[in-house]
């Protein structure tokens, strides 16, 4: 047993931490206000190497492991969570499936730049009526000599409209059902595949979520990722790992609001004292604090599972829904502790708990974490 | 980081188990009918060297590290919390302060004895005014040539009665408060020295609760625990080994929690099927899972970070505070899972509801691991 991090993680951790304090931080309240997506700021993740944090230099990553990029997204959203998920999405949910199913020749030509952040990645799977419910999809590609021809609308696709890479699921074989799915990589630019409305949201303003429609789209057939029929797989086993970025995403966002709950605390003065001394809030920052710690531990171990081969997929679940909750909870107490003022734009704190929200909602809700745990549990 | 038990640690925990199935599980529902103090199995435990874990091997212990003890407890007390916490008082704060503070008589005249089990070790400090606030003991210990004599009350006392030796706390300097207070070890027979009310309690049957009267012990000079005026030092010294232990306990109950009410969902059927079918009960069992899970990975850390000899003030009482609430919560949780049946004592879960409450309270309540947490946040 160890709970130390080795020295290269912990210099890495450093490395983003400087990072996002100094590059991300100072205009994270802006980008939220004006709902704008910085590309820049992917450019310099990507001259740091953190744009393939978990893939061998072969493929243009930076040959570290899954527990490593964990730390990178916390970090992220320790000053912003948009940018946590812009990573978040790009590793987990677009890159980590050409590394894990891809063949030789999609991982160097769609995997190597995806790493090397020369391009952007999104994940394609949601649909207007089909939610956690992945399986009741409608979009359908019908194979036509060397293509295959998508049609059909995907919503809540995160990164969309920026990115260049997108991982798209759609019905092959309609009568099998969630057999009959199949994953392809679609490129920005082809014809027939345009972007429909940008979401206004809650939080991760400065995330573009957009919809995005595939009108008679050609896509090559050796662009299909894994096997005909193969995507249902493809997807789930996607958002095993994906949904420890999000875990580390919201202990990233409970992290942030929390250093400065504690910081007002110290600072601000009450009946002649600073509210820190007082015990109600005293208790509210111990319990903020052991949730949080209790989540770090949750994520760190999803993600060292991943990293040794084991499974990780009930671990994962758990990660998320605890890490998901409780970045809502201790969000929401940092705005207590702020009181008036922290219900003001003037101060991060209520931007933090408009994004906590959407760490329960996102890749696989809360609910669907619990019926992965429960179904596991079931079987054991 | 490694999230894994040794290969050592591994073997101690399938001999636990082991243990724990054979010698303590057939017993638990006598101790719950009579509130018999197990004995035969404090002897049995002793003989299988789980009496002295961290006794060094020159004391007839085993030297184990401190991981390997808190796996003992967290066995153990899945299987029966009152033997869990004879075990945790007996070492923890029965045994260890005369391992750290006791001269090199005192420890062969009784670490030998306490390490094989042929003693049991108690620890008397408490009082009835003087429970939180521990420093402000008034039992007297008045040095009388070759003797002390002291004269108090001491509640409370974890092993009372049972106990041979006591590690007692009382005033030697009035006038110096908390500087003012010696350790002593008492033993069982001491002229003056009588076992007092034993409390009826709400759970851990068979772990005896008693009261302590010291009316002019007399108590040999030469059983005074470091020097005078160093008591109150030598109670708090030890606090994050209690705390990590009580951790522990709890952490047990909780899982058994969780064990007791899936197996009982998955065979109880109501509507024609079974109840974790039912996604209420299904997503409740996630939800006490993931809370055992986190616990289970603060109590380990905590416990990484002391056998390292790290500090752990702060992780050992978000420990105690985590695990405490969890095995409450699963317990109650549990209850309700079992319905009208787990009301009833024909079924486990009503004894690890009562067994639960009191790891909220003993080893410093959650309130005082709170402000312990939050004076830690606030002196970074």
């Amino acid at each position: 047993m160890n709970f130390h991090l080795t020295e290269e993680q912990e210099m890495l951790r450093k490395m983003i931490r400087d990072f996002a304090e100094n590059q991300v931080a100072p205009t994270a309240a802006e980008r939220d206000e004006e709902e704008r997506f910085d590309r820049s700021i992917f450019e310099q993740m990507a001259e740091l190497g953190l744009t393939g944090i978990p893939w061998p230099e072969k493929y243009g990553g930076a040959g570290a492991d899954y527990l490593s990029y964990v730390l990178a997204v916390e970090e992220l959203s320790r000053v912003d969570a948009s940018i946590g998920v812009t990573l978040s999405a790009h590793v987990s949910l677009a890159s980590w499936p050409i590394y894990k199913f891809g063949t030789e020749e999609q991982k160097q030509k769609y995997l190597r730049p995806l790493a090397e952040g020369k391009k952007l990645g999104a994940y394609c799977l949601t649909e207007p009526g089909s939610g956690s419910d992945a399986a009741g999809m409608r979009t359908t590609a019908v194979r036509d000599g060397d293509h295959y021809v998508l049609n059909g609308s995907k919503i809540f696709i995160t990164n969309a409209g920026e990115a260049e890479i997108y991982i798209v699921f759609a019905l092959t074989n309609p009568e099998l059902k969630h057999k009959g799915i199949t994953a392809f990589i679609v490129e920005k630019g082809m014809p027939g595949f345009t972007m429909g409305k940008k979401e206004k949201k809650l939080g991760i303003r400065s995330s573009p979520t957009l919809a995005v429609n595939f009108e008679d789209v050609r896509v090559p057939v050796e662009n299909v990722l894994g096997e005909e029929g193969q995507g249902f797989k493809i997807a789930m086993m996607t958002l095993d790992g994906g949904r420890n970025g999000i875990a580390a995403q919201a202990l990233g966002i409970a992290q942030g609001a929390f250093d400065h709950a504690l910081a007002y605390a110290k600072e601000r003065h009450q009946f002649g004292k600073p509210i820190a001394s007082l015990q109600a809030i005293q208790f509210k920052l111990a319990d903020m604090a052991t949730k949080i710690e209790a989540a770090r531990l949750l994520t760190y171990q999803a993600a060292w599972l991943e990293d040794q081969g084991l499974p990780y997929g009930k671990a994962s679940a758990m990660s998320k829904v605890f890490a998901g909750d409780i970045a809502m909870e201790v969000t929401t107490e940092a705005v207590q502790i702020f009181g008036g003022y922290g219900y003001t734009r003037e101060y991060p704190v209520e931007r933090f708990m408009r994004d906590a929200k959407i760490t329960q909602i996102y890749e696989g809700t809360n609910e669907i974490q619990r019926v992965v745990i429960s179904n596991y549990l079931l079987k054991e | 980081m490694d999230f894994r038990f040794s290969e050592e640690h591994e073997m101690m925990r399938r001999m636990v188990q082991d243990f724990a199935q054979k010698e303590i599980a057939p017993f638990v529902p006598v101790m719950e009918e009579t509130e018999q103090f197990p004995r035969h199995i404090v002897k049995k435990m002793g003989e299988t060297g789980l009496m002295g874990i961290p006794v060094p091997e020159e004391w007839g212990g085993a030297g184990a590290d401190f991981i390997s003890y808190i796996l003992a407890i967290h066995e153990i007390s899945k299987v029966s919390a009152t033997v869990g916490v004879i075990l945790s008082v007996h070492t923890s704060v029965g045994t260890n302060p005369i391992l750290y503070f006791g001269s090199d008589e005192q420890k062969r005249k009784y670490l030998p004895k306490l390490a094989s089990g042929e003693y049991l070790g108690a620890f008397a400090l408490t009082e009835p005014q003087a429970g939180s606030d521990a420093g402000n003991i008034r039992t007297t210990a008045v040095r009388k040539g070759d003797e002390y004599i002291l004269n108090g009350n001491k509640v409370f006392i974890t092993n009372g009665g049972e106990a041979d030796v006591y590690i007692t706390f009382a005033v030697t300097d009035p006038s110096q408060g908390r500087r003012g207070i010696s350790a002593f070890i008492v033993e069982k027979d001491t002229p003056g020295f009588i076992v007092g009310k034993k409390e009826k309690k709400m759970g851990l049957f068979g772990s005896n609760t008693t009261e302590l009267i010291f009316d002019n012990a007399r108590v040999p000079a030469e059983n005074l625990l470091g020097q005078e005026g160093i008591g109150f030092k030598i109670a708090m010294a030890n606090l994050d080994y209690g705390r990590i232990g009580i951790a522990a306990q709890a952490l047990g109950i909780a899982e058994a929690a969780v064990q007791y009410a899936t197996d009982y969902a998955k065979e109880r059927k109501q509507f024609g099927q079974p109840i974790i079918k039912q996604q209420a009960v299904a997503f409740n069992l996630a939800d006490m899972a993931t809370r055992a899970e986190a616990a289970r990975l603060l109590v380990y850390r905590a416990a990484f970070l002391r056998s390292r000899g790290l500090a752990c003030g702060m992780e050992a009482s978000m420990a105690k505070k985590f695990a405490s609430d969890a095995a409450m919560i699963n317990a109650t949780e549990a209850v309700q899972i079992f319905g009208g049946y787990g009301y009833t004592r024909e079924y486990p879960v009503e004894r690890l509801f009562r067994d639960a409450k009191v790891t909220q309270i003993y080893e410093g309540t959650t309130q005082i691991q709170h402000i312990v947490i939050a004076k830690h946040l606030l002196s970074t």
